[in-house]
């Protein structure tokens, strides 16, 4: 078993699994940090972003001031952002077989991969996954399309160039793998080759492998991988929950019994109990609003967002602030509103009881209903006639570099009575705001992440027990800004195996049996003997059919009809000669009792040797050895065919056949 | 006995000796047992029992019953003994073969009834009451009675077990004291016959490879340590000695907690002094041998001695301390603080261990902090803690638990690693840091230790009790801190904490979860309370959003934020509104705005706790003067009592009372009149003018109509408190009180409607719709009524009826008696029915 490890974002994972004779590609996340190294696409006009300077070398070069701008003291690349693939050299991706997704956050570099790399495979994902998935990408592609950049950069990254630049950007790794973003066409072709599958459904890959995705219980439609033969099972845990939030629990018994489990995207922020979070967001919310100031919330426009929804629905009258406006903005807002209410039968017991009542499985409808919530496609529009002040304001991206959050972030801004507050945990809340400062305004940063923190994992793993736990490095060792925080890593026996961007590793496990099926033909035909009580063998003579990975063994066929015409037999007629059977041996040699046995034969000058393995009976005169060992018997002696033969006949006496 | 009683009683025995009356009432049977506690102690002679031959033919009847019923057999027991405590009786009874057949081997002791823990209790109770003469010792003793009381000890009921071994205590303490002719000595001790037997046993029992007969005589004799201080006892101590001491040398005994309960009732016993070296010897190495959760509890007992040898002192401190002490060098660099204790006297090992395992490290720690705040929460302790260390080990705690703390040694870190977020830990080193803020000499740390506390304080990830306890923690610091920059002019720093806190105080204020905004609003009343006199904390607290956010709470939707917000408001009015120099305020702090608010709650807030909350601030500022003048002051108090007297919370209307009480007061002192008698009476000013003055404020403020209607509530406390109010203002009124003849109050022009008032006064609670507007031409605005009816009503002899309980007719012993009959009267009934 080999895995190639494809990326190193312990929550974007991308690893390819050789899991007997097939190839399969576990999740395709997208690393979007690279963004960050950009400057914000402005969907109105900014005279502050578009009047930075050029950024000079030391030495007064200029001729990388067109793709590189200051900005508060950081500089900036000026193009349309670009993200990091995961790596595409190390193995042929168009050898993948499958790619099984395990939530939607998870499947971002899909296009990459199934549009640019030759793949003729199938993609598993679940309906929800694959809904969301899609509207993530179309945010995704439409913030950036809308703002057409004419130009775009790449002197930068020249090594030689990239060494003279300032940090970050002199740090930024793997920037030959930075790609713009793909288009909607190849969205939708990405997404065609998807299947949807349901959970604990058992998907058959070539008679080999089987594959099933489980309720993870972290987003609508999450999953976490069984992938197993018959006597193998590997598990792929990505991006789990066991917080009551609204997705389907986690399915953790399945997990059981696993040779390997491979562990990825456990939270990222392992010291914020996302309880108390979400308590920091609703105080410092109310706390701005009260006070007259704006909140501006970016988020993506599926996942989180609908359980602070849930809050805020409970919290804003008792917080008094049931008359402040609450906006939702995102090119696909509506839809993920209302895809959340549809997907029923992959909520939590509680919103599917909700269902059947027949009522919304989330509050945030009738937030909607009572005007309280109001969505819109994007800031232009209808929008801007609506838009009421101190309000609350949910849209996208969270990395501050594109989507409508850029025109509030400098509407915003130079206030202090606004707040910007940051919920999502994919980016460095300093790094997303370095474009825009000096600030007034203030920020807060409340990550909410419910995937499992470590104390959950040690859980997890004692409670599944697997033989084996891979796992990205970034997990067996503390946080590099908490080094003393022992208990922020994985602790389990034996230690995880741990894996980096662009490692391959072979699995710890060996495979060492095969189902084969017998015919019931063949098996009628076997006559088992007891060689010891309990035990019975029988010698099998037939032939191994295999096909599509399954074996069966066959009754061999009937002794060839002696060839009735002379016409030249076909190759592909050929079927295996069947040879007389030889009976086999059992049992063991008592060194005396075949001392006795030799001596009342004749051999009177016989010597008995122990070796390490077991004995050695010397028949000096004849010059002959005995070699008596565990699993094999040899005699050895010059040229006495006849004294041969009798010794092998002594030897037999004392051996069971059949 | 009354007559009446005695009259009933017949019937009563007859009717509990009916076997038939199955299942009779135990509270009827309890208080009927009280009955009798009172009776036989008031008179020990024998006529109890000779004037009602019923009660011996009662337990002889009992007796002969072949299946008794448990609790009347219970009862029957009971009764005999008590019965028999006074010795004339215990020999009337014997003569009767009563208490042979009840306590001696044939009674039921020898029967199966004896499997029921009831009947063995009633034993056990009736041999204690009896157990009040030598007679009753001897009977015991002779009979082989005390055997069983042995065995009893051990009885699986523990009420069972736990009342033998009080009775052997009480046994011993009787035969030593009634039976002994000299003082017993150490050389020579000739104890009594039975306490002879007793103390053998204890003897044996202590000797015995049976866990639970050393138990047993542990408990005994703990007990009799903790009740009987007198100098036999420790003659009991010279034999027993070397059997307490051999348990901390043999590992075969595991009785650690319950010596260490004996000891510690041995060292707070003053039968032993300083000077008892070999008790004191045994302490110390129990202390030494025993584990740290085991000797916790002495050594804190130990502590809180002020006769207490001072090794012994020093013993029970390092077994105290020594847990802090590991924890502050698992925390720091070697030698980088001096740790708690001088490593040459402590071996560090145990604790360590204790401390590295997830199992048993946080209720060591628990443990040790609960006793180091029982220790700091003495006024006057007798030893002294290194303050300092204690604070910098509580310190390193709270950090381990918030993973702050990046510990530089393996114990450190596997410390830390069982400490992160374990809230009970978090909860105990807080109390402590509470406590140790009283102690003086921690100064120094004060910036760090706020470092910690705005930590805990700001953390999302502090749990809402946890919380709770670090506001109060800083209260308390904040108090501390106060005081020390007004000693050394450190005001930046001050001023630089200040605004921190209200900056999470804000947020706290606006937390989605009930109980954070509840414990932040309790904060913020603390904090006023004791600091408001301080220039600096007035301007941070005025420069922040804390105000504003804290009127908001007003109107929070949970009862007991919109109290706790209401008692809030009311200390920020003494800044605000109340202050001699008010600052200057945007428009939403009015002063007006606030009271409306307030007397908006008071009436319509459908939740009690925000209107008692309310009356008690109004209350609190008409005592502190801050409702303006006379005048505003009524006006203010009328538009209350008009609010509160028909609020549903009889809370609610007590604390209108109060505020009544505190306005009359006032208003007598404002006049000029001193509510003291004795005090000189300014010249100018004539007592009656002011009388008239008074009076008819009073009247204006419609205080009589409520103080009379509360004379008739349903609920006592109110009239009672009313009635007090009543005969103040009397006092005040009539300084030489003499009543009104009724005859002649009838002829003035007020006198029919007083005398209305009196008769619906005397139907108290039952006074059907008091007519607080008047009735039969009662005005209680009018102050010539209300003069004569503060003369005329006799309120002594109202205020004594509004003292007794309200079941005084039904609490009767002939009460009681008749509802055993009516009882068995119904049963009869019922079976007459059947038939």
């Amino acid at each position: 078993f080999f895995q190639y490890c494809l990326s190193g974002h312990p929550t974007l994972p991308c690893n390819v699994l050789k899991f007997k004779s097939t190839t399969i590609m576990l999740d395709c996340g997208l690393d979007m940090t690279s963004t960050l190294n950009f400057l914000p696409l402005p969907l109105v006009q900014s005279p502050r972003l578009s009047k930075l300077p050029g950024w000079v070398l030391k030495d007064g070069s200029t001729f990388l001031d067109k793709e590189l701008k200051e900005c508060s003291g950081h500089v900036f690349v000026d193009s349309v952002p670009e993200f990091c693939l995961p790596e595409t050299e190390l193995l042929d991706l168009s050898t993948v077989d499958v790619i099984l997704i395990s939530n939607y956050h998870c499947m971002m570099a899909l296009p990459y991969i199934t549009e640019y790399t030759g793949f003729t495979g199938t993609v598993y994902a679940t309906e929800p996954t694959v809904q969301i998935g899609r509207l993530l990408m179309e945010e995704l592609v439409n913030s950036i399309e809308r703002v057409p950049k004419a130009q775009s950069a790449s002197m930068w990254k020249n090594k030689e160039v990239q060494r003279l630049l300032p940090a970050p950007l002199k740090d930024a790794v793997e920037v030959s793998m930075w790609r713009k973003c793909y288009t909607m066409p190849e969205v939708n072709a990405a997404l065609s080759k998807i299947q949807l599958v349901g959970y604990s459904q058992k998907i058959e890959l070539f008679g080999a492998v089987q594959v099933t995705p489980l309720s993870s219980g972290y987003a609508l439609g999450s999953s976490n991988w069984i992938i197993q033969s018959h006597y193998e099972k590997v598990s792929y845990v990505s991006g789990s929950s066991l917080l009551t939030t609204h997705p389907q629990p986690m399915d953790q018994a399945s997990l059981k019994n696993s040779d390997v489990l491979i562990l990825t995207g456990l939270t990222q922020i392992p010291t914020a109990n996302p309880d108390g979070m979400v308590g920091e967001f609703c105080s410092n919310l109310a706390m701005t609003v009260r006070n007259g100031g704006n909140v501006l919330v970016p988020c993506y426009p599926s996942g989180v967002i609908y359980d602070l929804l849930e809050c805020l629905y409970q919290y804003i009258d008792s917080a008094g602030l049931s008359t402040v406006p609450f906006y939702f903005i995102s090119p696909v807002a509506n839809s993920s509103l209302e895809f959340s209410q549809i997907f029923a039968e992959w909520l939590c017991h509680n919103k599917q009881t909700k269902v059947y009542l027949p009522e919304p499985p989330f509050p945030h409808a009738e937030l909607i209903q009572t005007n309280k919530l109001k969505h819109y496609p994007s800031i232009h529009g209808d929008f801007s006639n609506d838009f009421k002040q101190p309000c609350v304001v949910f849209t996208g991206h969270p990395s501050l570099r594109f989507g409508d959050v850029v025109h509030f972030m400098e509407l915003w801004g130079k206030s202090s009575l606004n707040t910007v507050i940051f919920t999502e945990p994919d980016f460095s809340y300093l790094d997303a705001l370095a474009p825009y400062q000096p600030l007034a305004m203030k920020c807060v940063y409340c990550p909410i992440d419910t995937r499992l923190n470590f104390i959950q994992v040690s859980k997890l793993l004692k409670e599944v027990q697997p033989l084996h736990v891979v796992c990205p490095e970034q997990y067996t060792q503390p946080p590099p800004t908490q080094s003393h925080r022992t208990d922020l890593m994985i602790d389990c026996q034996p230690p995880p195996m741990s894996y980096r961007r662009a490692e391959v590793l072979t699995l710890p496990y060996k495979r060492r049996y095969e189902k084969i099926e017998i015919m019931p033909e063949l098996a009628d035909s076997l006559v088992p003997l007891e060689i010891k009580p309990g035990i019975s063998l029988a010698t099998v003579s037939a032939v191994l059919h295999t096909k599509d990975n399954k074996h069966v063994l066959q009754l061999p066929p009937k002794p060839p009809q002696p060839p009735t015409s002379k016409k030249r037999k076909r190759v592909s007629d050929d079927v295996p000669e069947c040879k007389p059977l030889k009976s086999l041996l059992s049992g063991s040699i008592p060194v005396d009792q075949f001392v006795q046995t030799l001596e009342k034969h004749g051999f009177s000058d016989v010597k008995v040797e122990d070796t390490a393995k077991g004995h050695i009976v010397l028949l000096q005169e004849a010059e002959t050895l005995i070699q008596i060992e565990e699993d094999s018997t040899h005699i050895i002696c010059d040229n006495d065919e006849p004294l041969r033969v009798k010794l092998r006949d002594l030897v037999l006496k004392f051996l069971q056949k059949f | 006995m009354p007559s009446e009683c005695s009259l009933l009683l017949p019937r009563v025995c007859a009717a509990l000796a009916d076997p038939r009356q199955s299942g009779s009432d135990d509270t009827c049977l309890e208080k009927l047992l009280d009955w009798f506690r009172v009776l036989t102690r008031l008179d020990p002679t024998v006529s109890l029992l000779q004037d009602n031959p019923c009660l011996t033919d009662f337990i002889a009847a009992v007796l002969a019953l072949p299946e008794p019923s448990l609790s009347i057999l219970s009862f029957t027991l009971r009764l005999a003994g008590m019965l028999a405590a006074s010795e004339h009786r215990f020999q009337h009874l014997q003569q009767e073969q009563l208490l042979v057949r009840l306590f001696g081997r044939e009674g039921p002791l020898n029967s199966a009834l004896w499997e029921d823990a009831s009947v063995r209790s009633g034993w056990v109770a009736g041999v204690h009451s009896m157990m009040q003469h030598q007679p009753a010792l001897h009977f015991l003793c002779n009979g082989g009675g005390i055997d069983v009381v042995f065995a009893l000890q051990g009885d699986p009921s523990l009420f069972v077990a736990s009342a033998a071994s009080q009775l052997l205590v009480h046994m011993l303490t009787l035969s030593v004291e009634s039976e002994t002719t000299k003082p017993l000595s150490t050389v020579d001790c000739d104890w009594p016959a039975c306490a002879q037997m007793i103390i053998k046993h204890i003897e044996d029992s202590l000797q015995s490879s049976s866990a639970s007969h050393v138990e047993h005589s542990l408990k005994l004799l703990t007990n009799l340590f903790g009740s009987c201080c007198t100098p036999w006892t420790k003659v009991l101590w010279f034999s027993i000695a070397k059997h307490l001491e051999s348990f901390l040398t043999e590992e075969t005994v595991q009785a650690q907690h319950k010596l260490a309960n004996l000891l510690l009732k041995m060292a707070w016993s003053p039968v032993f002094s300083e000077a008892d070296s070999r008790f004191w010897a045994l302490v110390t190495s129990a202390l030494e041998c025993f584990t740290p959760v085991q000797a916790g509890p002495l050594a804190v007992g130990v502590l809180r001695l002020y006769k207490c040898p001072q090794d012994v002192r020093m013993q029970a401190l390092t077994v105290l301390l020594q847990p802090m002490d590991c924890i502050l060098r698992a925390a720091s660099q070697p030698l980088e603080y001096a740790g708690l204790l001088d490593e040459s006297v402590s071996d560090p090992t145990t604790v360590e261990s204790l401390l590295s395992s997830k199992s048993s490290c946080a209720g060591l720690l628990c443990q040790t902090l609960a006793h180091l705040e029982q220790l700091l929460s003495l006024i006057h302790l007798p030893v002294d803690l290194p303050y300092v260390s204690l604070l910098r080990s509580l310190m390193a705690i709270l950090q381990f638990c918030n993973g702050s703390l990046s510990p530089a040694s393996p114990l450190g870190n596997t410390i830390s690693r069982i400490l992160i977020n374990c809230f009970r830990v978090q909860k105990s080193a807080l109390d402590v840091l509470a406590a140790l803020s009283e102690r003086k000499g921690c100064d120094a740390l004060i910036e760090n230790l706020f470092d910690i506390l705005l930590a805990y304080l700001e953390s999302p990830n502090t749990s809402p009790t946890v919380l709770k306890k670090a506001f109060q923690a800083t209260s308390k610091w904040l108090v501390c801190l106060q005081e020390l920059s007004c000693s050394n002019s450190q005001w930046q720093q001050t001023v630089k904490i200040l605004e921190a806190v209200f900056l999470v105080l804000q947020k706290r204020l606006c937390s989605p979860c009930w109980e954070v905004r509840d414990s932040s609003l309790e904060f913020l009343t603390v904090l006023i309370k004791y600091l408001r006199d301080q220039d600096e904390f007035r301007q941070c607290l005025l420069s922040s959003e804390v105000p504003r956010l804290t009127e908001d709470l007003l109107e929070d939707p949970e009862s007991y934020v919109r109290a706790s917000a209401v008692t809030a408001v009311g200390h920020l009015a003494f800044i605000t509104y109340f202050s001699p120099e008010p600052p200057v305020m945007g428009n939403q702090y009015n002063k007006e705005n606030t009271i409306a608010k307030l007397q908006e709650i008071l009436s319509t807030d459908s939740e009690g706790f925000p209107r008692r909350a309310v009356i008690s601030i109004f209350t609190k500022w008409l005592r502190q003067g801050c409702t303006g003048q006379l005048e505003d002051t009524e006006q203010f108090v009328s538009r209350v009592i008009q609010i509160v007297e028909n609020d549903l919370d009889w809370e609610v209307r007590l604390g209108g009372l109060e505020l009544v009480q505190v306005f009359c007061n006032q208003t007598v002192c404002q006049l000029g009149l001193p509510k003291c008698p004795y005090a000189p009476v300014p010249s100018a000013v004539t007592s009656s003018g002011h009388q008239n003055q008074s009076l008819q404020i009073f009247c204006r403020a419609k205080l009589f109509g409520f103080l009379f209607h509360s004379l008739c509530d349903c609920d006592k406390p109110l009239g009672q408190r009313a009635c007090d109010i009543l005969i103040g203002l009397r006092s005040h009124f009539y300084p030489t009180s003499t009543l009104k003849a009724s005859q002649a109050v009838e002829e003035s022009p007020a006198g029919h409607s007083v005398a209305w008032l009196q008769r619906t006064l005397r139907q108290g609670a039952l006074a059907q719709n008091f007519p607080i507007d008047g009735g039969d031409g009662m005005d209680f605005q009018d102050p010539e009524s209300m003069m004569l009816a503060l003369g005329t009503i006799d309120f002594e002899d109202l205020h004594s009826e509004l003292n007794r309980c309200s079941d005084h007719v039904e609490k009767s012993p002939q009460s009681l008696l008749q509802d055993i009959i009516a009882t068995v009267g119904t049963t009869e009934e019922n079976e007459a029915d059947c038939y």
